[in-house]
């Protein structure tokens, strides 16, 4: 009996305790009490900017567009403006959307592009009040790769081959150009996937 | 719950036909169970799955080779490296492929990190199933700390598609090693505090011994693979058994239990937990370094042939059966699902059980409905 009293008294005083302890929990936008992401956190893939050359490093070359596994994007494809003075890209990305409700945020599209052209970002909020909202077009991939590429300090994988400013050889200047009509659905290898042991 | 009457025909008493799902919170996932009742006992019933069909292995069939592994990862959503693990082995095997050291090794200690943490969702869910409230707390707590370490690898905490053919995605961060001890360091209390919280527990013990018991050749029958056919006393684990990538190298032991009831087969996967942990630690001194990914192709094209490979998921024998007409898809995918085949044991374990104890019997089968289904 007395022990169930000590008991019960020892409950309200648990009670009592955490009533004026400060929430472990966090309600939910408060910002400064998000979980930190780590470094190679994959959210929606974005588009990265040549801050060079002020274009886009994407080339609407549709490699990304044929190994997605959802089909969630669509891309075309425009002669650059900027070709050959100060671009070294001769066709330049018109249009771009992908369907973010439908990405599955796998990573193919970074894996396949070989031109540094899309990255997965740290974006991973976008609730919409429109039905189409996450149909996103070519000028939001860019600014969500921008903010990207200034928050890790983004640098291209393929430096010689991917920067855009104009340069003085001319084979890297080819292999930019080239890479674009390499069909991904033939199953030619694409360069330097090249296996020795098949 | 609908509740439905029939006459029992032998002695005209009222027989209750009670339908479960596919709503029911504790089903795991979206499945139906129909059970008939005579007073508190049930005598009958019947699994009902496919709400949750996808069609996978049609799928399969229209997508390349490194694009299938991403379906994998949704199969099994609590196990994905696992699964991912068995689609790439099938598909080496055929290409004959020679995976680096390096990957084998990280693919071990992944792989392994995945076990303990769909066992670890298993200790709370069930649990929750059996009535206690503390023990998710204390398995979600251990869970996020592999769940954190997964996305500072892989980049995603649940859908990783980070096991490629031929190898993984990208080689490990560099703090990987010291984040892997500290992980690794807390799991090993972690397992043994969530071990004492309600394992010996006497109303847990009450509630568990007993109830839904099997034996080893009746599981064998119904083609129970894994913690639930090791819980019948069977010593049968695949990575030992018949081992796949590089578990032959490891020193672990297989735990089994003794009666194949829910205590049993919940125990066998507290102590799998403290075997995988084992292993990690043997893969992660042994990590040699070198390359992570043999020289494929991004468009694989295996040549013309069929393949069958088994490996140990935490719901016991995932295997794949692949077969490649020589283009850049498959021709077909088939997956042996284990949580599928240990479904079939359930209207057995059910026979004669108390209605109340339906969802614990459920729940110690620890069914993944995306794998079911498919
Ligand atoms: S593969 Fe790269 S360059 Fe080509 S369309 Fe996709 S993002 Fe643009
Ligand atoms: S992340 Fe995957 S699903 Fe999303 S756009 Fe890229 S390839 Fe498609």
């Amino acid at each position: 009996m007395i022990g169930d009293i000590i008991g019960f008294i020892g409950g309200l005083a648990v009670t009592l305790k955490s009533t004026w302890r400060e929430p472990v929990t966090a309600e939910y936008p408060e910002s400064d009490k998000r979980l930190n992401l780590e470094e190679r956190y994959m959210g929606f893939p974005a588009l990265t900017w040549d801050g060079d050359v002020e274009e886009p490093y994407c080339t609407g070359c549709m490699v990304c567009i044929r190994e997605c596994p959802t089909q969630c994007m669509t891309a075309e494809m425009k002669d650059n403006p900027l070709y050959p003075e100060e671009s070294r890209r001769r066709k330049i990305v018109d249009t771009f959307e992908i369907n973010l409700g439908r990405c599955i945020i796998c990573g193919i599209c970074v894996d396949v592009c070989s031109f540094d052209a899309i990255e997965m970002s740290h974006e991973h909020e976008l609730s919409k009040y429109e039905r189409n909202g996450n149909r996103v077009d070519l000028q939001s991939l860019i600014s969500m790769g921008r903010s990207y590429q200034q928050k890790v300090g983004w640098e291209p994988k393929n430096p010689g081959k991917n920067r855009g400013t104009p340069q003085v050889e001319e084979n890297s200047q080819s292999a930019i150009n080239d890479a674009e009509v390499t069909d991904s659905r033939s199953g030619e290898p694409m360069e330097g996937d090249e296996c020795p042991d098949l | 719950m609908q509740i439905h009457e029939t006459e029992n025909e032998t002695d005209g008493s009222i027989d209750l036909m009670i339908n479960m799902g596919p709503q029911h919170p504790s089903t795991h996932g979206v499945f139906r169970l129909v059970i008939w009742v005579d007073g508190e006992r049930i005598i009958k019933s019947e699994p009902h799955i496919g709400y949750l069909h996808r069609g996978s292995e049609k799928i399969c069939e229209s997508e390349h080779y490194s694009q299938i592994v991403t379906l994998f990862d949704r199969m099994d959503y609590v196990g994905n490296l696992n699964s991912e693990l068995a689609f790439c082995l099938a598909t080496e095997k055929i290409m004959d492929v020679c995976v680096p050291e390096r990957a084998e090794y990280i693919r071990v200690i992944l792989c392994e990190l995945n076990r303990v943490a769909s066992h670890m969702l298993f200790y709370g869910v069930y649990g929750l199933d059996a009535g206690a409230m503390t023990p998710i707390l204390y398995a979600f707590r251990e869970r996020e700390k592999i769940q954190n370490l997964f996305e500072s690898v892989t980049g995603a905490r649940m859908m990783h598609n980070y096991i490629r053919i031929g190898g993984v995605k990208e080689n490990l961060p560099r703090d990987f090693q010291q984040r892997l001890h500290e992980v690794l360091e807390h799991l090993k209390r972690g397992i043994e505090e969530c071990d004492a919280l309600i394992s010996k527990n006497e109303m847990f013990l009450a509630r568990t011994k007993g109830v839904g018991a099997i034996s080893g050749a009746d599981a064998i029958d119904f083609g129970v693979t894994g913690p639930a056919l090791r819980a019948s006393g069977v010593v049968e684990d695949i990575r030992v058994t018949d081992p796949y990538s590089i578990y032959d190298r490891f020193d672990f032991n297989i735990p089994v239990g003794t009666y194949g009831d829910c205590w049993d087969r919940f125990y066998v996967r507290v102590e799998e937990m403290r075997e995988s942990v084992k292993i990690i630690e043997q893969a992660a001194r042994d990590l040699p370094e070198g390359d992570i990914s043999a020289a494929v192709r991004r468009i694989v094209r295996p040549p013309k042939g069929e393949v069958f490979v088994r490996t140990e998921s935490p719901r016991g024998d995932l295997a794949v059966f692949l077969v490649s007409d020589g283009t850049d898809t498959p021709y077909r995918v088939k997956v042996r699902a284990p949580s599928f085949a240990n479904l079939q044991a359930l209207e057995q374990m059910l026979q004669g059980a108390y209605l109340a104890d339906a969802v614990l019997i459920l729940g110690s089968i620890d069914l993944i409905m995306g794998e079911v289904d498919r």
